[in-house]
């Protein structure tokens, strides 16, 4: 009994030493390590970028490899009972335990990536990364030689569909033609699977390389080949200085911070953000290694739709010769988010 | 000059079998402490935070014992196997198999709800788990495979098929097409009951009957003897009349089973439906643990125990002091290697001899 007094004192006293009333806790759960310079890379500047702004009135935290299984509640929870006063989940695959430790503490503000499923104090926050991926695809059409380019994904969620399609009518606004194969990793981030896919591909005839996975492996192939590819979440061109054309940048620093100031201010309201080009939540890399007209058109797409034009605007067919939207009608968020079919000429099957 | 010597005992060492342990835990605290301070931290915080911090409260009570719970579980089917000298190495597969095949009533028949639910799930669960081990233990005895390769072989196996599973044929409707089944209805989960402030569930007190059980039958029936003859001697089993393909089977059969009802378990206690990852690498974390109890059940217990807080530990050093996940994986791997290091003073005596060089040489 005593030991355990004791202990219960010296946790007191820890306690107490590690307490400021004043500041705020933000924290963040990550699912890759931050040493990925993709996804969780991306998110964690997004944190240091919060450290800079807020500077004195926060302090912040976070975890990174944390399994979307069983472990991801505990570590949840253990951020709510630290004092954490707001927690962001940057995974899709944390959203149900995320939301059973928010129904726990409802003192605390959560924050989920990607998902679908939110409280009074679990906010939802995406990016419209398929935004980038049209101008990738007219790229791509402009630059390849060959007209096919080698398409690397994880996982056929919503999300990574719309990346694919919003890519393939991008190239073919270019050139009808344009042919794209993929590789499924079945991974967010496994260097040595993507290496062996890109080469797989390259051998197969592409020529340019674009991924929906988290390291720089594919673009570092492209480079040692001589060829053509994008970044993925971060810009990789210290990795593939003549490889890299452009890269899609997750920017959530501008996000985080005006959350996390939100609940310094008191304001802080759930709600469900989905920006992209145009509020700054993705951002395009500078555009390189690439013909003078090629880029002109970039920067044309970029700013067209910047000012708000949707590259899910019909005619959209499927796959299946089905019109999907007539023409001039934009898809509706709702259908973007649960897109589990491809548009035409897609030389895939979509497990169904 | 002065060298270390190591004599070998006439007998193994009773006190050394239960200081060992001690030694080794000892040694990965000091090991610890350095690393915390070569990372530019406080060695005794670290330490705190590493080893005591995650149980002095109820809720990381709470915590360890769901963690321990599938690792005690699936060790101690292990330990039988590696007893009769079989070597399953693809627990984490039978694990997925028997929480696909329990899984079965709450997904494919949403409306059959009832309090019988819960109990067809763990018997099936134990069905799905037994079968899938059974083919390397038939793969084995009629074409004698290797079954460390198949048993680890059909992990892949396993999992490419939940990943199918949960893609496919039994993705939610509701799901928006993201990968994961119908959220399971009440009685096909197990929810934790209030002990004095720790919440526990069902699969915590089955844990600890199995370990009794197990202790009971190794020890003192005809069934533990003939597991033990047959894994150190197949020739002596022979010749007291035990047949060792039918205990591959067996061997193989309780420890899937036991696999798939830890899976189960962990799916209706922790995410209650199936998605893509169901277990953070119990399966292959169990070997671990088997062998850190010395393949004995009560050992078990404790090793499961030490393994989970190691891994709370490591997310206490990542939350409160912002070390990297590495760490914790380093001093994962520091506690085993002192663990089996430490065996050594069992089988030896340690002798510091002051003597001169010459002798060495001629030695």
């Amino acid at each position: 009994m005593k030991k355990i007094a004791l202990l219960a004192g010296v946790a007191l006293a820890f306690a107490v030493s590690s307490a400021d009333a004043a500041k705020l806790k933000a924290c963040w759960v990550y699912t890759g390590p931050i040493g990925d310079f993709g996804y969780s890379y991306q998110h964690d500047q997004g944190r240091l970028e919060v450290e800079k702004e807020l500077g004195d009135k926060v302090e912040t935290a976070y975890v990174e490899n944390v399994a979307e299984g069983p472990d991801a509640e505990r570590v949840f929870e253990r951020f709510a009972r630290e004092g954490c006063g707001i927690v962001f989940g940057t995974s899709f695959g944390f959203m149900d335990p995320e939301l059973k430790v928010a129904k726990k503490f409802p003192d605390v503000k959560f924050e989920h990536a990607t998902g679908y499923k939110s409280a009074d104090n679990m906010g939802l926050y995406n990016a419209r990364f398929y935004e980038g991926r049209y101008i990738l695809g007219q790229i791509a059409a402009k630059e390849s030689k060959k007209g096919l380019a080698g398409y690397i994904v994880s996982f056929p969620i919503p999300e990574v569909v719309m990346g694919i399609n919003s890519f393939v009518l991008g190239a073919q606004s270019i050139n009808p033609d344009f042919k794209v194969k993929i590789v499924w990793v079945n991974s967010w981030f496994d260097p040595g699977k993507e290496a062996d896919a890109a080469k797989a591909l390259f051998d197969q005839g592409a020529d340019i390389i674009v991924q929906h996975t988290d390291s720089t492996a594919a673009l570092q192939v492209a480079e040692e080949r001589g060829l053509k590819g994008f970044g993925q979440s971060s810009d990789m061109a210290k990795f593939a200085p003549h490889a890299q054309m452009t890269a899609i940048v997750d920017n959530w620093g501008p996000y985080y911070v005006s959350r996390v100031k939100a609940v310094l201010d008191g304001t802080w309201k759930a709600d469900n953000a989905w920006d992209g080009i145009k509020a700054g939540a993705v951002h395009m890399a500078d555009y390189a290694n690439m013909a003078d007209d090629t880029k002109k058109l970039a920067q044309e797409t970029e700013a067209k739709i910047a000012g708000g034009w949707n590259p899910f605007t019909g005619p959209i067919v499927d796959q299946d010769g089905k019109e999907r939207y007539a023409a001039g009608v934009t898809a509706p968020d709702g259908d973007l988010l649960g897109m589990n079919w491809y548009v035409k000429g897609i030389d895939d099957k979509l497990p169904q | 000059m002065i060298r270390i010597e190591l004599v070998k005992r006439s007998q193994q060492s009773r006190v050394m079998s239960v200081l060992s342990p001690v030694i080794a835990v000892a040694l990965t605290v000091i090991v610890a402490g350095i690393v915390f301070f070569l990372q530019g931290h406080n060695p005794l915080e670290g330490i705190w935070y590493f080893f005591l911090e995650p149980i002095t409260s109820l809720w990381g009570i709470e915590q360890l014992v769901t963690k321990a719970t599938p690792l005690v579980i699936i060790a101690l089917g292990l330990a039988v196997c590696y007893q009769s000298n079989n070597w399953n190495i693809g627990a984490e597969g039978q694990l997925t198999m028997g929480a696909i095949v329990g899984s079965i009533l709450p997904v494919m028949f949403p409306d059959f709800v009832n309090p019988v639910v819960l109990p067809l799930m763990l018997i099936m669960a134990m069905i799905g788990g037994a079968l899938f081990a059974l083919i390397p233990a038939q793969l084995k005895i009629r074409f004698g495979t290797n079954e460390i390769l198949t048993s680890l072989m059909l992990v892949y196996c396993s999992n490419l098929f939940l990943d199918w599973m949960v893609r496919g044929p039994w993705r939610s409707p509701q799901g928006y097409n993201f990968p994961i089944t119908v959220d399971f209805h009440e009685w096909a989960i197990l929810d934790g009951h209030d002990f004095g402030g720790v919440y526990l569930n069902l699969s915590a007190l089955i844990a600890l009957i199995l370990v009794i059980v197990l202790a009971v039958v190794m020890r003192s029936t005809l069934k533990g003897f003939e597991i033990r003859v047959l894994g150190q001697s197949p020739r002596a089993g022979a010749f007291a009349g035990f047949n060792h393909r039918r205990m591959t089977l067996f061997a193989f059969a309780l420890s899937g089973a036991l696999a798939g009802l830890a899976g189960m378990m962990v799916v209706m206690t922790e995410i209650q439906k199936l998605q893509p990852v169901i277990s953070p690498g119990y399966g292959f974390t169990a070997i671990i643990v088997a062998f850190l109890g010395r393949l004995n059940p009560v050992g078990i217990l404790i090793a499961g125990l030490v393994i989970a807080s190691s891994y709370l530990g490591g997310e206490a050093i990542q939350t409160s002091l912002q070390m990297s996940s590495k760490v914790a994986t380093v001093i994962q791997g520091v506690l085993l290697f002192f663990v089996l290091a430490c065996d050594t003073l069992i089988l030896y005596k340690v002798r510091i001899v002051a003597g001169r060089a010459g002798e060495v040489a001629r030695a």
